[in-house]
């Protein structure tokens, strides 16, 4: 489903740092694959490349086969198809909450005022929040928010979902709420990549984790493999650190 | 509001504060006591009562007969007279009211001679249509420039070059040289050319006032352009990216995402901007629109009571700004509490 082929990123502000070196994965249809690493590796760079919010200086990244950094290929269509959690939530504060949900779907779906909100109402009751459609964002909780911004990228109906760090914002005792989320999502079937430091997490739905370093992929497997009995040393190092 | 009280009001007392009240009223008319009162002294003579005249006056209609004639006949309608005079052309009827003329049936006239003489309706006097005409191009170039600003804004901010070059270019020429100096260009080079190849194409020519609407909103605009793209600059970056990673394009993202949020940033800097155009607009005088400044200084020519009217012009100028500014803090509070 994704094709990512030796990708290189450097950034030059503040100064020079190779984000990503030379990062090859496939990431087929239905995977659910956890990228874990310390802070600073490129995992999140490596997750924006997926839908170019980030631009590769070499490499391809071929999604449904199309070559998302061709400049004939039209980005918005192939975004449309891939939904993107945010660490810092970024809902639309001048919208209401059933607002944030259906303003993609009425822009880029194109879908009757009628179909939108329906659509919006049913994935808000999935994801537990249907009650505070009429609110703001400013009136929820962090958990709260985090699960109407993942609302708000299922209810485009992607193919893929890409969490950049979801739970990293949130008070401890608002994770849980929003794993739970991502949980259902993962068991229904859902393509979904996840920078995340929520190592049960990995380890209950991961089908695959990558773990990332200074720009490089070191080590990637199933989650049984990583956590129980790792290949590398700075794997285990960081299983060290963090656990 | 205790909320609202600084460390260093906190610190002061009572007894003083109110002192510093009283003080501060003292200052005030012993500013304008002594300015009366050196007016006096320079012999000049306060002449309020004719102010009023400024804005509005009944309007003295005299009636001077056009040619060599015999008054036919005259006779009522309704409570007002016509008066028919005959001349070689034809019959002319004058409708006038009732002892306003000192004619009789048979009378022969001769060009120059008075008809009638009589106090007509009210009219707005020169004050009245200058504050008119300052206001409706106040208004008109505010709406323009909140236009070409945010066009500009948006296209400060985008990366593309042809459309960030020519916003910054824009920018920096407008605000790189005095607003006076723009009006002449407007009126005295861009007019005359612009009247000129109408003319040659058989159209009427434009007003100065529409020369004077486009400079100022020119103006007005280069600096909205800079408020705007501080107001989106001021949005986390994270707005662009969520809406931009749903799949909406440039201009989408723009103006469903970040201007409305833009918007409510920027409104205080841009009440300033807007005061700042009132005030501007005096400046059109020199292109002989007559706006408030220019039918001041038109009226003190024929009163001249010059202390009166300029004060009275401060006065009307304040009243615009401050009911402005009152207008943009309503708006302020309403957009907080959503």
């Amino acid at each position: 489903m994704i094709d990512v082929k030796n990708i290189y990123k450097t950034f030059f502000v503040p100064h020079e740092v190779k984000a990503l070196v030379d990062v090859s994965n496939k990431i087929e249809a239905g995977e659910v694959v956890v990228v874990i690493g310390p802070s600073g590796s490129g995992k999140s760079t490596f997750l924006r490349c997926l839908n170019r919010l980030e631009t590769a200086e070499q490499g391809q990244i071929l999604v449904d086969g199309v070559d998302i950094f061709d400049p004939k290929t039209d980005i918005n269509k192939v975004r449309a198809e891939m939904g993107m959690v945010f660490q810092s939530f970024n809902l639309f504060p001048h919208l209401s909450i059933l607002g944030n949900v259906t303003i993609t779907q009425k822009l880029v779906r194109k879908r009757s005022k009628r179909e939108r909100e329906k659509k919006a109402m049913a994935i808000l009751e999935k994801v537990g929040i249907a009650d505070k459609a009429h609110a703001h964002p400013s009136n929820l909780s962090g958990g709260q928010q985090q699960r109407v911004a993942i609302a708000r990228a299922l209810a485009m109906d992607p193919k893929i979902m890409l969490f950049d760090e979801p739970t990293s914002a949130l008070d401890p005792e608002m994770i849980g709420e929003v794993l739970d989320v991502m949980k259902t999502l993962a068991r229904e079937g859902m393509t979904m990549v996840c920078v995340t430091h929520e190592m049960g997490f990995a380890k209950e739905v991961a089908d695959r984790v990558i773990f990332m370093d200074e720009g490089k992929i070191v080590e990637e497997g199933t989650p049984v493999h990583f956590f129980e009995n790792p290949d590398h040393d700075r794997t285990k190092l960081f299983l060290k650190q963090i656990l | 509001m205790n909320s609202k009280i600084s460390n260093i009001q906190r610190l002061s007392n009572p007894t003083a504060h109110s002192l510093s009240v009283a003080g501060f009223f003292a200052v005030m008319i012993l500013l304008i006591g002594s300015v009366y009162y050196a007016t006096i002294t320079v012999d000049y003579i306060w002449r309020w009562y004719k102010v009023p005249t400024y804005f509005m006056y009944k309007e003295t209609v005299i009636i001077y007969a056009d040619s060599n004639g015999e008054v036919k006949e005259i006779k009522p309608n309704g409570d007002k007279f016509d008066v028919i005079i005959t001349d070689d052309q034809g019959d002319i009827t004058y409708t006038v009211p009732k002892d306003s003329f000192d004619l009789d049936e048979g009378d022969f006239t001769s060009p120059g001679d008075l008809i009638a003489e009589y106090q007509g309706g009210w009219k707005p006097g020169m004050m009245t249509v200058g504050l008119w005409i300052t206001l409706k191009i106040s208004f008109i170039s505010t709406i323009l420039g909140i236009f070409i600003g945010i066009l500009g804004g948006v296209a400060r901010v985008s990366s593309t070059p042809v459309l960030k070059w020519t916003a910054i270019t824009y920018v920096e020429i407008i605000r790189g040289s005095p607003l006076l100096v723009q009006i002449m260009i407007a009126y005295f080079v861009l007019g005359t050319t612009i009247n000129k190849i109408l003319m040659m194409n058989g159209m009427p020519s434009l007003d100065p006032e529409w020369y004077g609407i486009a400079a100022l909103s020119v103006f007005t605009g280069a600096y909205v352009v800079e408020i705007v793209r501080a107001g989106i600059g001021a949005i986390h970056s994270g707005q662009v990216e969520a809406a931009r990673s749903g799949g909406m394009t440039y201009f989408q993202c723009m103006y469903y995402i970040i201007l409305p949020q833009a918007l409510k940033t920027i409104l205080p800097p841009l009440a300033g901007q807007f005061i700042n155009l009132i005030k501007d607009s005096s400046l059109l005088g020199m292109i002989s629109i007559r706006e408030l400044t220019k039918a001041t200084r038109e009226g003190i020519t024929t009163s001249l009571q010059a202390f009166e009217l300029w004060i009275m012009c401060a006065i009307l100028y304040l009243l615009m700004t401050f009911t402005l500014s009152m207008c943009i803090q309503y708006l302020e509070r309403r957009t907080e509490t959503k």
